[in-house]
Parts: C-alpha cells; structure tokens; sequence
C-alpha cells in the first residue's frame, strides 16, 4: 500500500468513526428535543442523558482530527476547499459551536428549554451540511476560475443529488441513533424507553435504505466515473444490504439489540468504504487527487508514526472510558 | 482584495483573542483543581476537596465554549489562509496533528473524572485521573504553540521555486523560538488561572462570605499565583533573550530602538515622534533593554535602522509589551503583598482594600494575555511565516469574508454571555454554604 492510500485510508476510517459516534449524539439530542415535546420526554431523557454526559467531548475531536489530518497529508485540500468552502463551512461551525456548547450549558449549568431546542435542532441541520461536502467533492461544483476557486451555489442547491445526500445524512443519523440507544435503553433495563426507541429505529430503518438506492442511483447521472468504480465493488454494497436485513430483522424480532447495532455499523462501513473505493483517487474532483498532494512522503511517514503512536494511547483510554460508562452495567442502571 | 485581507486578520484575531480565554483556562485550571484535590486528601480536608469539585464543574462550562471557538480557529486557518495552510501544513502538520490527540486523550479523562467523584474506595485513584487531563492539556498548547513558533523562526525544509523540499518535522517543530514560547506560554496560563480563581475567592468575601473555606480558597490561589507570576516574568525575560538573537526587529520595534548601540535603555510608556525617531515621556531603564536582551548591562542591541523599512512591525507595539510586562508586575507585586501581610500581621488579611486589589487581578491577567498575544502576533508582521511568506500571501481569495465576521462576532457575543450567565447561576443555585451543608462539612 502506498503511504498516500495508506493515509486516507487512516482519515476515512476516522471520518466513519465520526459518523456513527457523532450519529449518535445528534440524533440523541433530537429524540430528546422530541421527547420534550410530546410528553414522551422522561423515559427517553434519562437514558438519553446517561450516555450522551461522559462522552460529548469526545465526538468533536474525531471531526477535528479527519479535518486536521487532511490538510497535513494532503496539502492541497487546503487551498481548494479552504477557499471554495468559505461560507458553507463557516455557517456549519456556527452551527457546531452552538451545538456544543448550548449542551454543555444546558447540562453542567442549567435545564433550559431554550438551550435544549437549540442543541437538539442544531443536531439535525450539521449532517446536512456536512454531508454537503461530500456532494461537492465529487465534482461539478466547484470551479476554478482564474486565481480563485469558487462553489457554485445555485448548481448544488438546484442538484437533485445534492439534495439525496442531505435526505440520507438526515435519517441516516436518526436510523443510527435510535438503533444504539434502543441497546442501551436495553441495558439500563429501561422498558419503556426501549419499545419507544425500538419503534423509532424501526420506523427510520426503511427511509435510511431508500435513500442510499436514491443516492447510489442519482450518481450516476452526476459522475459516471464514480458510478462505475462502485460497480467494481458492488459487493461491498450487497453486503452492506445483507447487514442492513439482519439488524432490522433482529430489530422487529426484539432480539439482541447489541448484534444489531453492530449490524447497523456493519452496515454503514462496508457502504462507506465502498462510496471511499469508487472515489479515489480524487480528493476533489478533478483537481485533487491523493498523489497531487503528496509531494513530501516525508511528511507523510512522520504523520503515519504520530498517529501509530497515538493509537497506543487512545485505545487503552477509551477502553476505560467504555469500561466505567457505556458498558457498565452499574452505571447505566443509574445506581452509580 | 486588501478588505479580504483586513477582514481576515480581523476575523483571525477575534476567533484566536475569544478562544485564547478559554484555552488559557483550560491549561491552567486543571493545575489548580489537582492541586486543591491533592491537599484535600493529603490532610483530610473536605473544604480543599469542595474547591477541586466546584472548580472542576464550572471547569465543564468553559471547556465547552473552548473545544467549540477551538474547532472554529482549527478550521478557519484552512478557511482564510489557503495558501499559508497549503504551504506550511507541508512542513508543520505533525504537531497540529499531535494536538488532536491530546485533546483526545484530556477530554476522555476529563470525563472520566467529571463522573466518577465518590467512585472508588481509593481516593488517590480519582485523584490520579486528574493528571492525564493536566498533560492532555499542557500537551496541546505545547504543540499548537510549536506551530506559532515555527511562524517565528521557520526551520526544517528548503524553499525553491515556490517548492519545498528537505522536510524536516521535528527540526521544524523544535525551532528557536520552541522553548522560550512554550513556556512562557504555559506559565502565563497557570498564573492567569491561579489569578482568576483568587479574584472569585477575594469577590465572593468581600461580599460577605467569611468562612474557612474562603480563607483557605484564598491563601492557595493567591499563592499559586505568586509562584506562577515569578516564572512567567523570568520566563519572559528569556523570550527578549530569544527575540535579541531571532528576532531582533520585532524587539527594537517594542523598545523604539532605532540606532544600535551598547548600554542600551528599556523606555516604558512614551509618545514617538515617528519622524524624527524622537521619544517624548518615557520613563528611561538604564542598561535595562541590554540586560532584557543580552543579560548583559553593557552589551550591543540591534537597533530598527538596520532593517530596510518596509520589514518593520507597526510600532504601536511599544504600549503592548509595556502594558503586558506591567500585568505580570502587579500580578506579582499584589500576591506577595498579601503573603507579606498574611505572615506579619494576620488581622489586615480581610483587608477590604486588598481584597479588591486582588479582585482586579483577575481581569488584568486575562488582559496580559490578550496583550501578550497581539504583541507577539502584530510584532511578527508584515509576515505570517517570517522571512517566506507575507501576510498578504497567505490570504484566501474569497470576496464573503466581511459577511463571516459579522456571523463569527455574533456567536461569540452569544457565547460570551450566555457563558457568564450561566456560570453565575451555577454558583447562585448552589452556593458552596449549602454544599456544605448537604456533605455534612462544617463550614
Ligand atoms: C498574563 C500573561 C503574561 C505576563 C504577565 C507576561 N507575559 Fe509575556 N507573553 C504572554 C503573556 C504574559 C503570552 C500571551 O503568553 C505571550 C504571547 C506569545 C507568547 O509566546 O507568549 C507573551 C510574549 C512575550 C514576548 C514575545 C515572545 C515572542 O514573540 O516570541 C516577550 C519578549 C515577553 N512576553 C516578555 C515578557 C516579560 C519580560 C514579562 C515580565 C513580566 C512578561 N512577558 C509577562
Ligand atoms: C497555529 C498557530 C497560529 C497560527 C497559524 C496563527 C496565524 C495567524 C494569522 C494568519 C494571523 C493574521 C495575520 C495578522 O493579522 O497578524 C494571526 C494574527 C493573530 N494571531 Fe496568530 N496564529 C497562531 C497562533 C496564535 C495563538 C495561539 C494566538 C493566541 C491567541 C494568536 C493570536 C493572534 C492575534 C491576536 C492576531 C492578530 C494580530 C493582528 O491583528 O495583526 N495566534 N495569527
Ligand atoms: C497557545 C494558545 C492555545 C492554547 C493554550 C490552546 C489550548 C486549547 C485547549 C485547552 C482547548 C480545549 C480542549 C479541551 O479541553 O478538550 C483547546 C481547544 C481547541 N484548540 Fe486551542 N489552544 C491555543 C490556540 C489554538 C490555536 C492557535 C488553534 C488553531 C490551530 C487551536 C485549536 C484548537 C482546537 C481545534 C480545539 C478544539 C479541540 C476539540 O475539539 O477538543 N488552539 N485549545
């Protein structure tokens, strides 16, 4: 494996992990707001609350390392997405920072109806914008024009594609969401919380794969080259089919909410890497590519060991994180 | 263009000046909560051990606005300096790289300590969660640091051509102005934190809370901050030593310097005759700005005159360092009035006067360390990547960067208050007498 396919390998496993971390905390924060609304709010909150307090901090960094780690593999990205994004990527920080931080004063500081509409509606606009980079690096959207590189704003808001995109981050997160917190509802022997969260991960289950065919499909249309590298790995997306039926399945059947939840994983990776393999190698399409950027294996090596020895240190720490929090049976239940 | 340009810095300025608060508070606090932890268990003192557990809740809210304005400079260095990121990210991601792990590492432990107060029979084990949080911390601002420094004192790689070639990470990452920076940065980080929490303490008895709990609040962060206040002014004397020998523009431009000569003075305050290089009012240091540079009374400081013009930082620099230096004075001056007067005549120890002396403290560090900055940033100029690469070079082409300063200006008003707000109301729905209460701890 090259360094360059090894260090976007690295990221997108990363940019996965913040997928379904994140997920879960947005679409919790939404379910929560929800709760609120309809009456339904205490069952769902306290689970809601156990498992969102110790772990909120942690989501953020996955984003901030995938950002950080693109602009010192890759370069280049810097330059054209740093200018082309300007303005969209300002309003999703904005949009990050109120999320953030309205949490954290809603929890640490003081209940407040205001903070808890802010935070949990916020959850649901940053997938979107989000899921519009994605939208713009498979080409079409941005031009460079001279010395400049500009997005082409009418075209995104008028494509078709773009908007299946944001339609799929949308359920997505809350198919994700409600699929883990059904498990951890599960586990704090929670009754009503679990059936109420079953239902809703059940009931986003069918748009979530409605809309992948919707995006898979309407890619076609938008970047043929794409379209075709995917269909070089389509078995990776009939996987990704095949897990999706055996987390619903478990699902209606009440059965091992822990499998399905994996299954759900399972099932969003093999999609993403697959969405991954049909995009390389451009990291903006056509004026990115990974090797374009790399002209320094220098740099790259020396990231590659940083992350190596950061992994040795993160892991056994999120070890113990999980071992005191989520999968402790004493504190989920609340007794600690 | 020059407006892209100007906006630029400005929106740069205001998210790092806004972040910087919290990041300051971030790296410092942490220190004192261990601090207060270890003395509550070593002498069994629950007051010590309601400090660390007040201190590390309101520690929650502040690290929230920090990780968020963090998460907005982290990207807007990409956003607003394309073509710097694309240049430097070449030779100085590796620690940028390194800060997200250890912000990864603090924010696991951080939490893990947040929840697990009365978890374990073993008191020292909660206390020992506090020391990752304490390196996590140190960790990132050593390695964003690193970054500024090496746009200091850029080393480690060859430029040809606009190409660079002869990476060298760690070379680049330990430059020069690496160990002078670092450290003044972290101990200016401790003594504002120490400082802070001291001006809380000193507020909250001046209006009327006089318990033990307050005393012992007190004596331990005006403490801290004298400790830390005596090493951030030796520290910052070594950075003049490292700016006489790198960087010696931007000295003479904060000392008005313009003729190299021997027995050079340290001027403070002043009016400048930009023309004529003429200084009005200025209160002379004899040999002092040798000594800051050279520790030498006698030896030679480079003046401005031997750098062509257009290289000269805005000279309006001056009042920052003067006002910076005299932050770190009164900060000193202040604690070690309070333990002189804590050891000689302990009735004058509530002395109201003191006490607001002290309450002042607190913003005048903050204030040193937004001077701070902006003397070594706005000292730096016209470059962002001294020697290589002009601020204006760097700068990204977009024509909406006007539109985000108003939207990032809002967020952070936003932020700010709401911030404050709710910090107060913490205190107020629960004041540490009814803690105290509830724990069974005599007050
Ligand atoms: C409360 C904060 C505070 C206080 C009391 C001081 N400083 Fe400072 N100073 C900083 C906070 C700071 C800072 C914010 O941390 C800076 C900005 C950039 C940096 O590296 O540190 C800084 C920079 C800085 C620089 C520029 C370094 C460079 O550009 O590389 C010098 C020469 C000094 N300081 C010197 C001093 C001296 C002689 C002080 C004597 C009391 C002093 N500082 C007190
Ligand atoms: C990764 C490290 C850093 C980078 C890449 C960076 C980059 C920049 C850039 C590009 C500018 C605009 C140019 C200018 O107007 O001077 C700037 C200005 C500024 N930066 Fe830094 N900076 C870094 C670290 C810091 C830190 C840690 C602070 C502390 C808060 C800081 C404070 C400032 C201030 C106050 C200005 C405004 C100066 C002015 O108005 O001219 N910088 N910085
Ligand atoms: C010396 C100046 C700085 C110090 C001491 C500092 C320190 C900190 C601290 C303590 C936090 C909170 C992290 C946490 O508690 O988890 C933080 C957040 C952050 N800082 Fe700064 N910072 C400084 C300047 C900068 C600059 C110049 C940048 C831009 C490159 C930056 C990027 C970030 C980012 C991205 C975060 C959010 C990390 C997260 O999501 O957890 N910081 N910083």
């Amino acid at each position: 494996m090259s360094i360059e396919l090894l260090g976007i390998t690295i990221l997108w496993l990363f940019l996965l992990g913040y997928v379904i971390v994140a997920s879960i905390d947005f679409g919790a924060g939404f379910f929560a707001l929800y709760g609120k609304w309809t009456g339904t709010g205490e069952i769902v909150n306290q689970v809601i609350q156990r498992y969102l307090s110790p772990v909120w901090e942690v989501t953020n960094v996955f984003l901030i390392f995938f950002v950080v780690g693109i602009v010192g593999f890759f370069p280049d990205t810097a330059y054209y997405y740093g200018t082309a994004l300007l303005v969209p990527a300002s309003i999703a920080l904005v949009l990050l920072a109120i999320r953030g931080s309205f949490y954290a004063f809603d929890h640490y500081g003081k209940t407040n109806t205001v903070f808890l509409f802010l935070y949990g509606f916020t959850g649901l606009l940053i997938p979107a914008s989000l899921a519009t980079v994605l939208t713009i690096s498979i080409g079409g959207f941005v031009e460079k024009q001279g010395n400049n590189v500009v997005l082409l704003m009418g075209k995104l808001f008028a494509s078709p594609y773009s908007w299946s995109v944001v339609f799929l981050a949308l359920v997505s997160v809350l198919f994700i969401s409600a699929s883990f917190l059904t498990y951890y509802a599960n586990r704090a022997q929670d009754k009503q919380a679990e059936e109420l969260l079953r239902t809703w991960a059940v009931f986003w289950s069918f748009p979530t794969i409605f809309a992948s065919f919707l995006v898979f499909l309407s890619l076609r249309n938008h970047n043929l080259e794409f379209f075709n590298n995917m269909l070089d790995v389509s078995w990776l997306f009939i996987l990704s089919f095949a897990f999706f039926l055996c987390a619903v399945s478990l699902l209606i059947r009440k059965k091992s909410y822990g499998l399905a939840f994996i299954f759900v994983m399972l099932q969003f990776a093999s999609a993403f890497f697959g969405y991954g393999i049909g995009h390389m190698p451009y990291l903006l399409y056509p004026y990115v590519t990974i090797y374009s950027g790399v002209n320094n294996p220098i740099m790259a090596e020396a990231l590659v060991w940083a992350f190596v020895g950061g992994l040795c240190l993160l892991v056994p720490s999120l070890y113990l994180l999980m071992r005191l929090f989520l999968f402790n049976a004493g504190y989920v239940q609340g007794r600690k | 263009m020059q407006d892209t340009l100007l906006w630029s810095r400005i929106l740069t300025s205001l998210t790092l000046g806004f972040h910087i608060i919290f990041a300051t508070i971030g790296v410092g606090v942490p220190v004192m909560i261990m601090i207060a932890e270890w003395l509550g268990i070593r002498r069994n003192d629950p007051h010590y051990m309601l400090l660390a557990r007040r201190w590390s809740r309101g520690f929650t809210v502040t690290v929230a606005v920090g990780v968020v304005t963090g998460t907005c400079i982290g990207l807007q260095l990409s956003l607003l300096w394309p073509s710097f990121m694309q240049i430097a990210g070449q030779v100085i991601a590796l620690p940028l790289f390194m800060e997200t792990f250890a912000f990864f590492f603090e924010a696991i432990f951080l939490g893990i300590y947040l929840y697990t107060w009365d978890r374990f029979k073993n008191r020292w084990l909660h206390w020992a969660f506090i020391i990752p949080v304490v390196i996590g911390s140190s960790a990132s601002a050593f390695f964003i640091t690193t970054v500024n420094a090496f746009m200091n004192a850029p080393q480690g790689f060859t430029l040809e051509n606009g190409v660079i070639t002869h990476i060298e990470p760690l070379k680049a990452m330990f430059n020069p102005a690496t160990p002078t920076k670092v450290s003044h940065v972290l101990s200016s980080a401790f003594m504002t934190s120490a400082a802070i929490l001291a001006a809380v303490t000193a507020w909250l008895i001046l209006r009327g809370r006089r318990t033990e709990y307050y005393k012992k609040a007190l004596r331990l962060t005006v403490l801290w901050t004298f400790v830390f206040g005596v090493g951030t002014a030796l520290i910052g004397d070594l950075s003049g030593k490292y700016l006489a020998e790198y960087q010696p523009e931007k000295l003479a431009a904060a000392e008005w310097h313009f003729e190299t000569k021997e027995h050079a003075d340290l001027l403070v305050g002043g009016v400048l005759d930009e023309k004529n290089q003429q200084v009005k009012g200025a209160l002379p240091l004899p040999g002092m700005l040798s000594f800051l540079a050279h520790s030498d009374f006698n030896a030679k400081v480079t003046g401005l005159n031997e750098f062509p013009k257009d290289v000269w930082p805005p000279l309006f620099v001056h009042y920052l360092f003067d006002l910076m230096v005299g932050v770190g004075v009164y900060a000193v001056a202040i604690s070690l009035l309070f333990l002189v007067i804590r050891i000689w005549n302990k009735s004058q120890e509530w002395n109201s006067w003191l006490l607001r002396l002290i309450v002042l403290g607190g913003p005048l560090s903050v204030i040193g360390i937004e001077l701070g900055w902006m003397f070594a940033e706005i000292g730096r100029q016209p470059w962002i990547l001294r020697g290589y690469m002009r601020t204006s070079q760097g700068v990204t082409t977009s024509s909406d960067v006007g539109a985000m300063l108003i939207l990032f200006a809002l967020l952070y008003l936003v932020l700010g208050v709401v911030c404050i707000y709710v910090l107060l109301r913490m205190t107020k729905k629960n004041p540490p007498e009814a803690e105290m209460q509830k724990r069974g701890i005599t007050l």
